[in-house]
């Protein structure tokens, strides 16, 4: 039986034009490929990223143009599809002005006060 | 060793960048002089870690020659941690992610280390007694 593994993402949007993604969202769904038993929990900067239809297209540099830009709210619904809960701190959110209409459909809202229990519910918990 | 360990370690930032690669760095040296069984996935700019072409340099503002600066270069720490490990009876798998080795073009890294991906992570993780993932901010 796989580990029970709790991603925690806080820090959002640090190099994901280059990566084209965020690299931890990007870990959990490869290691999920791989058999893994995990778990999203977005909070801090991070809940950003549940956002639905953030569009980074468009960027150009000296004539380069990036023609794939990151799309994480469709990276996190793709994740979900996959099997992987995604959980979003509901204070982050709202401290930051962001709707719940304004979040992707499939995430689990939990209040900070919640975390504790969250996390007594995984063999690990892993901080990016 | 009855209480011989095996630890897994992921770190993500890039050499000189960040005290908590110095902070990695303090606890694998804990951990292989100890004997335990380490792994270490060097992910994103960490891969660059164990970079072969890394050189330290002379620094006039310290007014230190070359011999003198003695500039530490993070792949030795890497090499000398791989054998730490080894003469203490436990080892170091210091696997850096592939696709961050080449989006990098940090693909000659020192001897010992070698490539790999999120799997041999997740393996890794399986099979310790404790993972700590060290990310970057």
């Amino acid at each position: 039986m796989p580990k029970k593994t709790l991603q925690v993402i806080d820090a959002g949007y640090r190099c994901t034009i280059e990566e084209q993604d965020d690299p931890a969202i990007w870990i959990t769904g490869a290691m999920k490929g791989a058999g893994g038993d995990l778990s999203l929990l977005l909070c801090g900067n991070a809940v950003n990223y549940a956002v639905r239809g953030q569009d980074a297209s468009g960027l150009s540099f000296g004539g380069r143009k990036q023609t794939q830009p990151p799309r994480v709210d469709a990276d996190l619904t793709k994740l979900m599809s996959k099997g992987v809960a995604v959980y979003v701190v509901q204070e982050d959110a709202v401290e930051r002005g962001i709707e719940t209409g304004e979040l992707i459909d499939g995430l689990e809202r939990i209040p900070r006060a919640g975390i504790a229990k969250l996390f007594a519910g995984f063999d690990q918990v892993w901080h990016w | 060793m009855a209480d011989k360990k095996t630890l897994t370690f992921s770190i993500m930032d890039a050499p000189y960048e960040n005290g908590r690669t110095v902070t990695a760095m303090r606890l694998i040296d804990i951990a292989a002089r100890r004997g335990y069984d380490i792994t270490v996935f060097a992910y994103e700019g960490a891969a660059a870690l164990s970079f072969a072409k890394q050189e330290p340099h002379a620094n006039a503002v310290h007014g230190r020659d070359l011999a003198e600066e003695d500039h530490p270069v993070p792949r030795e720490w890497v090499a000398a941690l791989i054998k730490t490990a080894e003469a203490h009876g436990g080892k170091l798998d210091w696997i850096n992610c592939g696709l961050c080795v080449d989006e990098r073009g940090v693909a000659e890294a020192v001897p010992g280390t070698r490539r790999g991906s999120p799997a041999d992570l997740w393996k890794a993780a399986e099979s310790s007694d404790c993972t700590l993932i060290i990310g970057a901010k």
